[in-house]
């Protein structure tokens, strides 16, 4: 009975901060949530006031008219589709020959991808635009989806870790059996690695959906916005009309947390393995 | 690897074994070449490239509108001139040595709260994760009305503990704090890598600490900690690499203009500038190596220090 006490007090005392800054961490969002909510009238209360006296959906719809969302929406997810294809089409592939297929170049090309991983986004920038400038394709969405076809380091360097985990018999048995390395491949060893397919797919549909600096290079024209370009130019234009800055915030936001609750625990898979390996 | 190989030509032996194994070992190796394709055009494509170019830019005044000339190390001594090129060195410095520290800091605290057996734990680490998958855009959106000097939540509080509020972001001075706060807002992610990070340490300890009579302090400082040190040099690592490069909420924050007083011009800003504002390729190109060398030299100190005082299980 002794030990006990100690242990209830420590717990109270865990749920108390706990409680305390997760409410500070989560203000914020449902400050956001608020605002977008609230009357013209009362976003400028002294004090502030959390709860609306009435509830103004509409400005949901009122963003549509100065923010064309449905059009953004349609460039983000074509390129997020495209991107996301791109790279569940490279990266196993690669990954595959990298952990599966015994031969001479797997592991100095894989001493090269984590080179690559290493290398600044800035010192590549300028060249590849260069090249995209002189294929006439600024001011289109191909260079933010084409190069996902050729695969991405990080992508590869997670997918390797999971073929390495699957058990040797498994392609040794198909090779006995007589069937080509792409069935090996496709029909034996890609369904094993489902899990780490998900993790793939859902971390470059919120890196497509959340890039700012890409979209910022290559779209100039405004009907090729994405939700975040538009986001941006729309604060620019009507930086004080924050209830309708919320909504529209709200709406770019809502998708990845609604994915999250979805396939929390690719996500969580994705983290921290980012972080610990 | 190899042995694998063998098992699957050995099942299949026959007198004249030789000569199939080899054949063997080239269909394999013609197989490792093809499903690794595109990776292999991809590094010579968007990394190999592009690299050589962008060194050989950054001694020519090269822009998008002429291939400019060789100029050796000039813009190299440009820059050491550029007035805002210092600037954006020292906001982003400013910014990494407060900001990582912070964000570790805050991050392994609230990890360790978030590791006490207690019910709900799942329903904390969503309340601290959520944050984190706000996009860059909508996060400056919120922040600059929460942090707004008159109308804000953030000085209201203030105002409540009898503080009377800064003018945040349109203050040079309180301009990189404000951002700072901003960045802590999102250390969700941080928080589930340490979480995985101190539910790997092995319960043993603590039973033989226990044993030992050890109080809570003490298992904190001399196995917990010690123990998450691999976990924080490698957060450590990353968040040095990713501040330097910080360039969405500034961005955002200011529509590109590092204002107030420059004080939020950072690097990449400026290098985006110098790229695509003034076209002044071989300018940026050149600032593009800079920050990569400074990235490096940091990324080597703090490998060097690891000796000190990073600990991983099962050596000493």
């Amino acid at each position: 009975m002794r030990r006990r006490k100690p242990l209830v007090a420590k717990h109270v005392a865990a749920h108390f901060f706990l409680l305390v800054f997760g409410l500070f961490f989560l203000s914020p969002f449902l400050w956001m949530l608020s605002t977008s909510l609230k009357p013209n009238e009362e976003l400028f209360l002294w004090p502030p006031k959390w709860i609306p006296s009435n509830l103004m959906w509409s400005h949901y719809p009122d963003a549509f008219s100065y923010f064309p969302f449905l059009s953004y929406l349609g460039n983000t997810l074509t390129i997020t589709a495209l991107a996301t294809l791109g790279v569940l089409f490279s990266c196993p592939l690669v990954a595959y020959s990298l952990a599966r297929i015994p031969w001479k170049g797997s592991k100095p090309l894989f001493g090269l991808t984590l080179i690559v991983m290493m290398l600044p986004y800035q010192v590549t920038m300028i060249p590849i635009f260069i090249v995209f400038k002189n294929l006439g394709w600024v001011g289109t969405n191909v260079p933010l989806w084409l190069p996902a076809f050729f695969g991405a380091p990080f992508y590869i360097f997670l997918l390797r870790q999971f073929f390495m985990g699957l058990p040797k018999e498994l392609e040794d048995a198909g090779r006995i059996d007589g069937a080509s390395e792409l069935r090996i491949y496709a029909q034996i060893m890609l369904p094993l690695c489902k899990p780490g397919l998900l993790t793939v797919g859902l971390f470059q549909v919120m890196g497509s959906w959340t890039d700012y600096q890409g979209p910022l290079i290559y779209l100039s024209d405004e009907a090729q916005y994405t939700l975040m370009l538009g986001l941006s130019s729309f604060k620019t234009q009507h930086g004080a009309e924050w209830q309708l800055m919320m909504a529209t915030s709200v709406m770019i936001t809502l998708p990845i947390i609604v994915l999250y609750f979805v396939v929390q625990k690719a996500f969580i898979r994705g983290i921290t393995f980012s972080g610990l390996k | 690897m190899a042995a694998n190989e063998q098992a699957g030509t050995a099942l299949r032996t026959d007198p004249n074994a030789k000569p199939r194994s080899s054949t063997y070992k080239k269909k394999l190796t013609l197989y490792g070449i093809l499903f690794a394709l595109p990776w292999i055009l991809g590094i010579l494509l968007f990394s190999a490239y592009p690299l050589l170019m962008s060194i050989y830019y950054s001694f020519t005044t090269y822009s998008i509108l002429d291939h400019g000339e060789w100029v050796g190390f000039g813009n190299y001594k440009e820059l050491m001139g550029d007035r805002t090129f210092r600037i954006s060195i020292y906001n982003t410095l400013y910014y990494t040595f407060i900001s990582v520290p912070l964000n570790i800091a805050v991050g392994v605290g609230l990890a360790l709260l978030l590791n006490t057996k207690i019910r709900g734990q799942g329903v904390y680490r969503t309340l601290f994760f959520i944050p984190s998958l706000v996009p860059a855009v909508a996060t400056t959106i919120i922040w600059l009305w929460l942090l707004n000097p008159q109308f804000g939540l953030v000085n209201y509080w203030l105002e409540q503990i009898g503080i009377s509020g800064p003018p945040w972001l349109g203050d040079e001075r309180w301009s990189k704090p404000s951002l700072i706060l901003m960045s802590l807002w999102g250390v969700g992610q941080a928080i589930i890598i340490y979480l995985a990070g101190l539910q790997d340490i092995p319960q043993d300890y603590y039973d033989a600490a226990d044993v030992d009579g050890a109080n809570t302090l003490r298992k904190l400082r001399h196995i917990t900690l010690p123990l998450m040190t691999p976990v924080i040099f490698f957060n450590l690592i990353m968040g040095v690499i990713g501040t330097m490069q910080n360039f969405v909420l500034p961005y955002t924050l200011t529509n590109g203009t590092g204002s107030p007083a420059d004080s939020l011009m950072f690097y990449v800003m400026y290098l985006y500038q110098n790229a695509f504002l003034y076209l002044k390729m071989g300018y940026a190109s050149a600032m593009a190596w800079i920050l990569f060398l400074i990235v490096l030299v940091l990324t080597i100190v703090i490998f060097v220090t690891q000796k000190r005082w990073v600990h991983y299980q099962g050596k000493e």
